[in-house]
């Protein structure tokens, strides 16, 4: 990766402008042009290194959301997991290591529409969903200090 | 200070930002004009979120797989509760720490209630990061289980809000399902 590539992604997770014109900002501290700094970032974006610019909302506090597990038989995972993956209140669904090999994250307006999704997967799969609401949020959230090493090295 | 979102205005805006914004010369600009806002407005706001802590961060997010941090690991405690503050703290400040929440615990087939997420290049480097985390907090006693992630289905940043006409929470997508659209933190 090139080094305004680099800096791109480095030096703009915190901090981003909030100006009229912000990549414009950015592109007189690299040193080049507005349309470059846009192209760049449309590139990353569709490579999938930038997944978006903007917030990183504080959990909790916009609608409800919570951690869910299920405990899945292998031979039906990836079709429990397609299942999951299709509602639209949820984000984010890994398969883990672990006996609980199924988990997900989400999200809703309120507690009751989190628990009628919540409901319908249970019913749809005949599996219990572990619901595991958060507490606090402990991390301070100032990005990501990326580090390219060559991968070989 | 807790902000409340009462505003209908607010929920437009975190409506209008929460899938990024547009990569064109005023991006604010583009923004208001959607819900009607004037930019200055946008950017007021936006920073007004930050302030009361709505907005954790603001800038660019970016997808650690695709940048070569190929292994994550949800590290789980079982923690008695008078610790959880002062160990939440200690894990939350490192740096390939991504997320570092505590959450309650599910008993009895769950008894763990503090969790962090170490992002790094392979599996080595994931539990050197951990070993170096125990260390540091002194935690060598306290139960833990890593669960490393193998197949990810689905990542994208949380919906907060979307027009009531559009869709319900329930509402399944026949076309997003294994689509992994616009990500968000992890």
């Amino acid at each position: 990766m090139n080094e305004i590539n680099k800096r791109l992604l480095n030096e703009f997770q915190r901090d981003f402008p909030l100006s009229a014109a912000p990549y414009a900002d950015i592109a007189t501290k690299l040193g080049i042009t507005e349309h470059e700094v846009i192209d760049r970032l449309k590139e990353l974006n569709q490579s999938g290194a930038i997944s978006r610019i903007g917030a990183v909302f504080k959990p909790k506090r916009i609608g409800a959301s919570t951690l869910a597990a299920m405990a899945v038989p292998v031979d039906q995972l990836e079709a429990i997991a397609d299942l999951v993956s299709s509602y639209e209140a949820v984000n984010h669904n890994y398969e883990r290591e672990h006996r609980l090999n199924l988990w997900f994250v989400a999200t809703a307006p309120d507690s009751e529409s989190l628990d009628s999704v919540l409901n319908d997967i249970e019913q749809n799969t005949g599996l219990t969903v572990v619901r595991l609401p958060m507490v606090e949020d402990y991390h301070i959230d100032l990005g990501f200090n990326l580090k390219f090493e060559d991968p070989l090295s | 200070m807790i902000m409340t979102l009462k505003s209908e205005m607010d929920i437009k805006l975190i409506e209008a930002i929460q899938d990024g914004i547009p990569l064109v010369s005023r991006p604010y600009r583009e923004i208001g004009d959607r819900i009607g806002m004037s930019e200055q407005e946008v950017v007021e706001k936006i920073r007004q979120f930050q302030d009361y802590g709505i907005i954790k961060r603001f800038g660019i997010v970016v997808r650690h797989h695709e940048l070569g941090y190929r292994a994550n690991a949800m590290v789980v405690w079982d923690v008695p509760d008078e610790r959880v503050q002062e160990l939440g703290k200690c894990m939350g400040q490192f740096e390939f720490v991504t997320l570092c929440y505590q959450r309650t615990r599910s008993l009895p087939h769950w008894p763990y209630n503090l969790y962090c997420m170490i992002h790094g290049q392979d599996r080595a480097v994931v539990l050197k990061h951990l070993s170096e985390l125990i260390n540091h907090c002194g935690i060598q006693g306290i139960p833990c289980e890593v669960l490393f992630s193998r197949r990810r289905f689905k990542q994208r940043g949380a919906v907060y809000c979307r027009d009531q006409g559009n869709q319900s929470a329930l509402s399944a997508v026949p076309d997003g399902s294994r689509k992994i659209r616009i990500v968000g933190n992890q």
